[in-house]
């Protein structure tokens, strides 16, 4: 069964305890996503302090798969520079478009290469997208000053 | 009437299907309940069109050639075919790309008719007008009808939808009223399988001179409907879901209305002369299918027709109405499970919606989809819908006459595995 090789233990254990979940106040800015062919959506907020990300906190519904890659997410960039941030921002993406044919460097990814098996099906990568979307936008709204 | 006694025999259609006979998954049995979706093609559609493309291809009226005459023959005849299907006459049925575009046909005609002359005005909307739909519609009948009331300044209303999920008509009255100009509505919810009253909604139209609008795509495939019967100014309704074609709807309308109603699209085909600065326009249906129109494609939906004939629309309706009820009994012997729209087979069609308590609905699909079992996930274009109902997406099984008992065995199987990998069973 293919099935394990998507549901990762690591996903469901993020999926049922959440890192990071719930909207914190400060923040810098704020972004809101939405997968339009499924309803699923997130409210993400960024802190930056200087050129670090200080906070990432979220709010949001969709299945285990986003909210489990936006849990991974905050462990993975919150207390790093922008850049190294969007760095790993950089190697989920590629992994999650590879289909299944990109190795992930677990030095990068951490918990996030659980979610290799999700790349192999193409209707869920969105969803793993939604949350690391959304820290994308709220970056670069920080960074604009909006 | 075709009486209900013999059941189908669903191992021999399911033999003109030959995508049923493939597995998927790492060889499962594929178990397809997402019809609503989009329906599979029995191999007499595909050979029609295939037919028509290998031994009469042209393009239809124009050109005065055999292999010309020929096609447009075979379109007309189609044409005729499919009318007949759905109680119509074939100048009342318009061929368009799909249903979403026949709504936006009659949406944007009746926006030209605010600048078009005398001829139209009963088409006319404006400040002061409303446009009545439903909380159930599927965005295909909402949006173009929200977009119309925002260009024209109309105001849009909606009938509700009970906890039940049928249509709430306690404030029909004081919502269809006098400045009420379109009664928009779905025959058969794509989601809830719930079958409206057309009957009093129309009375009620007819008493107050508004246009009614019939989305029938969730209800032609699936039983036998006759739009003259029903008293409706328009319906619409897609070839694919009915064993026909990609690329195919179908807009019906009384003849006397398409025949006072402006066009939407301009071009060829729909004109009677055109001069430098002038134009006038050829007579319905030709009016309303500018462009070289989707010939293959309607000729393989009459073939569908005539197949859906042949096995019979009542039988068709018997059989997955046996189909829901088992599916619906099955779900409510599982626990943690709510079904969006009626629990029982009253009134309702084979599309049946369902929530899992603390598993979302793209996972439980995920779950189904590695036992074989297709099913659609997510809001099925219906979103304010699923804001009513307080769920921010479903699953749904839809049935067709292709599907039998052991798939809805393997589907209430899946669901009780989704509890089970997820631990909430």
């Amino acid at each position: 069964m293919q099935l394990q090789q998507m549901y990762q233990e690591i996903i469901l254990d993020h999926y049922k305890n959440p890192h990071g979940r719930g909207l914190r106040d400060p923040f810098d800015a704020e972004s809101f996503q939405v997968n339009p062919t499924c309803g699923d959506e997130v409210t993400l907020r960024v802190r930056l302090d200087g050129d670090q990300v200080a906070d990432v906190s979220y709010d949001g519904q969709g299945c285990s798969i986003s909210q489990a890659s936006t849990s991974v997410l905050t462990d993975l960039v919150v207390g790093r520079s922008v850049g190294e941030a969007f760095g790993k921002l950089d190697a989920f993406v590629e992994l999650m478009q590879g289909r299944g044919t990109v190795e992930p460097d677990e030095d990068v990814l951490e918990d996030g290469i659980a979610f290799a098996g999700v790349a192999k099906y193409p209707a869920r990568v969105k969803c793993a997208l939604l949350g690391w979307m959304a820290f994308k936008d709220a970056v670069a709204r920080a960074q604009g000053g909006s | 009437m075709t009486a209900v006694t013999a059941p189908l025999d669903v191992d021999a259609l399911r033999a003109d299907f030959p995508i049923l006979g493939r597995t998927v998954r790492d060889g499962k049995r594929l178990v397809y309940l997402d019809s609503g979706a989009t329906s599979q093609h029995p191999v007499q559609v595909i050979e029609a069109e295939r037919a028509f493309l290998t031994e009469h291809n042209a393009a239809v009226h124009r050109g005065a050639h055999q292999l010309a005459e020929e096609a447009t023959d075979a379109y007309e005849h189609a044409r005729a075919r499919i009318a007949e299907f759905v109680g119509a006459s074939a100048n009342e049925l318009v061929f368009t790309k799909n249903a979403t575009e026949g709504i936006n046909l009659v949406a944007y005609a009746m926006g030209n008719a605010s600048t078009a002359g005398p001829e139209s005005a009963r088409f006319k909307l404006g400040p002061g007008d409303e446009i009545v739909i439903t909380e159930m519609e599927h965005h295909a009948n909402l949006v173009p009808w929200q977009q119309l009331a925002q260009r024209t300044g109309a105001t849009l209303r909606w009938l509700g939808v009970t906890d039940e999920g049928r249509l709430d008509l306690s404030n029909v009255d004081e919502l269809v009223n006098s400045r009420t100009k379109v009664l928009a509505f779905t025959h058969q919810s794509n989601v809830l399988g719930t079958v409206n009253p057309v009957e009093p909604l129309v009375a009620r139209a007819r008493s107050v001179g508004a246009l009614v609008v019939l989305d029938a795509c969730q209800s032609v495939p699936h039983s036998a409907v006759d739009f003259r019967a029903l008293g409706i100014d328009f319906a619409v309704f897609s070839s694919h879901k009915m064993l026909g074609p990609y690329g195919l709807g179908v807009l019906y309308g009384r003849h006397e209305l398409l025949a006072a109603m402006p066009p939407f699209l301009t071009g060829g085909s729909m004109i009677e002369m055109v001069e430098m600065t002038r134009t006038t326009f050829a007579p319905p249906p030709q009016r309303f299918e500018a462009g070289t129109p989707m010939t293959s494609q309607a000729v393989a939906l009459g073939a569908a027709v005539d197949y859906l004939s042949v096995v019979g629309m009542d039988r068709i309706a018997a059989h997955e109405h046996q189909l829901t009820v088992a599916a619906l009994d099955g779900l409510a012997g599982i626990e943690g499970i709510r079904v969006l729209g009626p629990v029982d087979g009253h009134a309702r069609g084979g599309a049946v919606a369902f929530v899992v308590d603390g598993i979302h609905p793209h996972d439980v699909g995920q779950v189904l989809d590695d036992q074989g079992v297709a099913v659609r996930v997510g809001h099925h274009c219906a979103w304010p819908l699923h804001r009513r109902l307080g769920v921010p997406a479903s699953v749904r099984a839809s049935f067709y006459l292709y599907n039998d008992l052991a798939d809805v065995d393997a589907f209430l199987a899946a669901v009780r595995e989704t509890r089970r990998f997820f631990g909430v069973a």
